[in-house]
């Protein structure tokens, strides 16, 4: 067979978000946080085990609709760049006894190098052919962590165990209700970095280049440049998210970032809505609590139940709770019409 | 919340504050998850995911509590068996025992299944002074009471059962040119370093290939391709069910009749011998801690005769030749064991001490010969196994019992 | 050297089963111009089918038949049902659907059947092969059959209108339409044919890694990347592509010292980036040119 040369002018893998939808009203944000910093006080400590691994997640999937949702590359490879933030963590901790707070900056900055890195052969790939690259990553990660070479710091197939550190300058709370506080701290202050990074002329070159990656070269943007930084601020937030996981879990072992963690995330981002920030953690609510409640439901098929409300999801709101925030904010400003 | 909290507290402090008073007196002692009318029993299973094999015993498990319970259950209390999925993910099985233990309030956690999952709660667990109690795994490392006193294996681990071939091999087929095919994890690497420690200062000289795989592998055809060719005798085939079926077809396939041993999660007669064509499985060797029920040299075996019972009556739609479902049912008799030695000191620090107080127990489903023992510096439950020869269509024991303790 | 050509025979042989799987891959693609991540389960699937209908004493050429006929109409029927609706939805939102879809086929499968392995007859005996030891006349005869399927597929599209009508339907929907094409039917077609490829690669496949729930996870992503070395538009190009992965993973895992058997996947998945880099299409796929 030849190659012979097709014309298709395909829509953009990735739909656009009007960059206003992008985020919440000042309002809702208000609310959202001070429900956050009030409800840990009054509920057991494993609710606040599983909030804390609700910013986590949250995180995770905000780094990947910055890649997918603000620059249109599509990756099913982010469970890789958490390994090696959680790695980084729980090495520096417990080889070197670094303090926990400043394992963070350093897996950002490593998994920030190292989507960096893979940006670089990622250039020439989109849609189908970048996923499977990225998938190829996110499946090379588990064996490279197992590899015999690496296992005296990474403990090979057994994986290390983690001590949680105690809330500082002996306040009066669990260990658990520290970490929350801590995590939901970083998890502000990423939050509107990366608002600001969308708002900044950095996030209108990543939305050119999603929208229209030959028409944005074409108007004299740096593609490569772009696309590659799109990548190491994905990969960094999420090594960060990371790093906070292997603190909370206290375990990191390479069965804990398998292909079905990126897919999770991937989910997480489709469902919470493509580009919509806020729409992270309820992406990261859906992961964690979905299958809980599938598994309630009937413990034989809860893979099934699980498909079945994924399906009546993506029927109901295809574009995500982001179609469920706009209905809200039209019905609303309906009512205050009248 | 904080009520409860308090409330729970002060319950723990009065249990603890009335074992060290030290006094023998037989008053009903509780520590959360028991009471006068029940025992709450813990557990996680991978019910979904790359395991989900493995999540029959947990049904098996739930079903055999159900009989208890029909009888009377322990001691007059009944059973509440609690049981979650971690789909195999140890960040999972972190969140479903904290369940557990903080939200659902269990005594214990039984059996929880798999290597990755049970050294993520360890440290939480004893940490929190809730037994880990029999394990569903073979990993060593559980046998530490000196560092984890609240955990405890049951099965016969790994490595004992690698030296156990081990010095089959040294006694049997000194000369021997072994080649190993192992899978690439905990499991795989267990078994591997005990062939090794067994074989002791000729293992370098005996074992001339080890070929490792994946679980994500489709098929190990490759590997046996290799093996053949390193010129090896004897095959060590440490493998998980699918693969060790794989394993024996193609050996068939290229006609390659070295001497070939399996491991025990992998002898079982209906998943792994009968698929894999009982032609090619002639002369096979492995060994056993429990009968296998697709054999019928147990038919008439009053133990087994029990769990077939206990299956028709209480799991019909159990898969009788799945040597799963005859784990569950000789884990949870060991358990029921364990608790009605308790009585009414149902303190988690007395079920520890019971556990490790068993003497020559043998649940309804173990070998002949093969005895339950535990001490205060002996984790390991099970230890014995007997070594077995696959002949017309099922597995002929020999020799005794061993013991794969080192010496 | 003997090691060499032995290793390329296994690599062959475990290539046939990748190259029926990238050979449906090929077919989905063709017609939605997009990787459907639940083909694999709906291959699996199909093959219990057939090992039921074989259960309840339907001769196995008969079960073949009634299997592919049910694939077929399956694969119409879940098209029309779960994936018509969300055919204006953005593509990563079918993406979800398609994992949505393997995680309910998966675990039905698992509940109606449970996971223990089952033996999955062959057609064409487990003999050695000419003699052969390292090939079986099973795997001669699923090298053969993919051949065939290859021939079919490739007669289909180029030489038969609906084969053409389809392709137009998948590349450029409008033109399609407006030259009378129901687009919408093609797709419906294209899966439908996709699920019976599907599940011709699955009975294939089973009896050389027995049948279970689980056994077409490792074997869908090996088919995904065979078809995307050898180009999403070519169904040659997926088969060779499939013979190409098999042959070099066996040969990293058996030559490249200390990592090479652990990262076989990796390692043959980075030689399919790599080619992609040099050739963005695949080695015989077509090349798109993109109008802004």
């Amino acid at each position: 067979m030849s190659a012979i040369e097709e014309v298709g002018s395909q829509a953009p893998a990735v739909e656009a978000v009007p960059k206003r939808a992008m985020t919440l009203s000042s309002g809702t944000a208000f609310v959202v946080v001070l429900l956050l910093l009030v409800v840990p006080l009054f509920v057991k400590n494993f609710i606040i085990f599983q909030m804390t691994m609700l910013l986590i997640y949250g995180l995770a999937v905000l780094a990947l609709n910055i890649l997918t949702g603000g620059s249109g590359q599509f990756s099913l490879g982010q469970s890789a760049f958490y390994a090696v933030g959680a790695y980084t963590s729980a090495i520096l901790m417990e080889q070197y006894n670094i303090n926990y707070a400043l394992t963070l900056p350093v897996a950002g900055v490593v998994c920030f190098g190292f989507g960096f890195l893979f940006g670089q052969p990622a250039l020439r790939l989109s849609g189908v052919y970048l996923a499977l690259a990225t998938f190829a990553l996110a499946t090379a990660m588990p064996q490279i962590l197992k590899l015999g070479f690496f296992e005296h710091w990474t403990g090979g197939v057994q994986g290390l165990v983690v001590t949680k550190p105690d809330a500082p300058f002996g306040l009066p709370m669990s260990q658990d209700m520290w970490l929350y506080y801590f995590t939901l701290a970083i998890t502000i202050a990423i939050y509107i970095f990366s608002v600001n990074l969308l708002r900044s002329r950095s996030g209108r070159a990543f939305m050119a280049i999603r929208d229209n990656e030959i028409a944005a070269s074409a108007m004299g943007i740096d593609v490569a440049t772009y696309k590659t930084l799109a990548f190491g601020v994905s990969a960094g937030i999420t090594g960060v998210a990371g790093g906070l996981g292997a603190i909370a879990v206290q375990f990191v072992a390479p069965d804990s970032y398998t292909i079905v963690l990126a897919i999770s995330l991937f989910l997480g981002m489709v469902v919470g809505g493509v580009g919509w920030l806020p729409g992270s953690f309820i992406g990261a609510a859906f992961i964690i609590f979905v299958p809980n409640i599938a598994e309630g439901i009937s413990k034989g098929l809860s893979g099934a139940v699980f498909g079945v409300l994924l399906f009546l999801i993506i029927f109901l709101v295809p574009h995500g709770a982001r179609q469920v925030a706009m209905v809200a904010q039209q019905l609303l400003s309906k009512v205050r019409k009248t | 919340m904080h009520v409860m909290q308090q409330l729970r507290i002060a319950a723990l402090a009065t249990a603890v504050i009335a074992l060290t008073s030290g006094g023998a007196l037989a008053q009903k002692k509780y520590d959360t998850g028991a009471s006068d009318t029940e025992i709450k029993i813990g557990n996680i299973m991978p019910y979904s995911g790359p395991a989900s094999a493995y999540g029959v015993i947990g049904k098996t498990e739930e079903a055999y509590f159900k009989k208890i319970n029909a009888e009377g259950g322990i001691n007059g209390r009944k059973i509440t068996f609690v049981t979650y999925d971690d789909a195999y993910s140890p960040p999972k099985a972190v969140e479903q025992v904290r369940k557990l233990v903080e939200s659902d309030e269990v005594l214990l956690v039984f059996n929880p299944l798999g290597t990755p999952s049970n050294s993520a709660i360890q440290k939480y667990l004893n940490s929190k002074k809730i037994p880990q109690l029999f394990v569903a795994t073979g990993a060593t490392k559980w046998n530490d009471p000196k560092n984890f006193p609240w955990t405890m294996g049951w099965q016969p681990s790994y490595q004992s059962e690698g030296r156990i071939y081990a010095k089959y091999l040294l006694k049997d087929k000194p000369g021997a040119k072994i080649g190993v095919l192992f899978q690439n994890d905990d499991f795989g690497k267990d078994y591997l370093k005990g062939l090794k420690d067994g074989l002791g200062d000729k293992a370098a000289s005996m074992i001339v290939m080890e070929e490792s795989y994946e679980t994500s592998e489709p098929s190990i055809d490759g590997h046996i391709v290799k093996l053949k060719a390193s010129g090896a005798d004897v095959f060590f085939s440490v493998t998980t069910p699918k693969f060790a079926a794989q394993a024996i077809k193609k050996l068939a396939e290229i006609d390659w009749h070295p001497l070939h041993l399996v491991v025990n999660v992998s002898a079982s007669v209906g998943s792994v011998i009968k698929p894999a064509g009982f032609e090619n499985s002639q002369g096979i060797l492995s060994a056993a801690y429990a009968k296998d029920a697709a054999d019928a040299q147990w038919d008439n075996d009053p133990g087994m005769k029990k769990f077939f019972e206990f299956l028709q009556q209480y799991y019909p739609d159990a898969n009788k030749l799945d040597s799963s479902v005859v784990y569950g049912y000789g884990a949870a008799q060991t358990l029921v064991k364990v608790l009605q030695m308790c009585g009414d000191d149902l303190t988690r620090a007395n079920v520890m001490k019971q556990a490790a107080s068993l003497k020559d127990f043998t649940p309804d489903t173990m070998l002949p010969g093969v005895k339950i023992n535990t001490s205060a510096t002996d984790f390991a439950p099970i230890d014995q196994l007997q070594m077995m020869r696959f002949k017309g269509e099922k597995w002929e024991l020999f020799g005794e019992a061993i013991s794969g303790a080192i010496e | 050297m003997e090691l060499f050509t032995n290793q390329v025979l296994a690599g062959i042989a475990t290539g046939a089963i990748y190259a029926c799987m990238a050979l449906a891959v090929v077919m989905i693609y063709q017609a939605i111009d997009h990787l459907n991540f639940a083909q694999g389960e709906m291959a699996m699937f199909s093959t219990f089918v057939s090992w039921q209908l074989m259960q309840w004493g339907v001769p196995y050429w008969g079960a073949f038949v009634l299997t592919l006929a049910f694939s077929f109409a399956g694969g119409i029927v879940i098209e029309r049902v779960l994936f018509k609706p969300l055919a204006k939805a953005p593509i990563l939102t079918q993406v979800a659907g398609f994992i949505a879809l393997f995680s309910i086929i998966n675990s039905c499968a698992g509940l109606i059947w449970d996971f223990t392995i089952k033996q999955y007859p062959t057609p064409f005996g487990s003999t050695p092969f000419l003699g052969s030891q390292l090939i079986s006349t099973h795997q001669a005869g699923m090298i053969g059959i993919t051949v065939l399927l290859l021939i079919g597929l490739y007669v289909f599209f180029q030489y038969t209108r609906i084969g053409l009508a389809m392709r137009a339907a998948a590349s450029v929907p409008e033109s399609a339409r407006l030259v009378g094409i129901n687009t919408s039917w093609m797709i419906a077609l294209g899966w439908g044919m996709a699920a019976a490829i599907g599940s011709i690669a699955g009975m294939l496949i089973a009896p050389v890694v027995f049948l279970e729930p689980n056994m077409m996870g490792g074997v869908l992503i090996y088919g995904f990347a065979a078809a995307v070395l050898g180009g999403l538009t070519s169904p040659f190009g997926a088969v060779l592509g499939g013979f190409l992965v098999g042959i070099f993973e066996n040969l990293a895992g058996t030559y490249i010292p200390h990592v090479g058997n652990e990262m076989k996947l990796p390692i043959a998945l980075a030689l399919i980036i790599t080619v992609l880099v040099v050739k963005p299409a695949g080695l015989f796929g077509r090349n798109i040119v993109k109008r802004v």
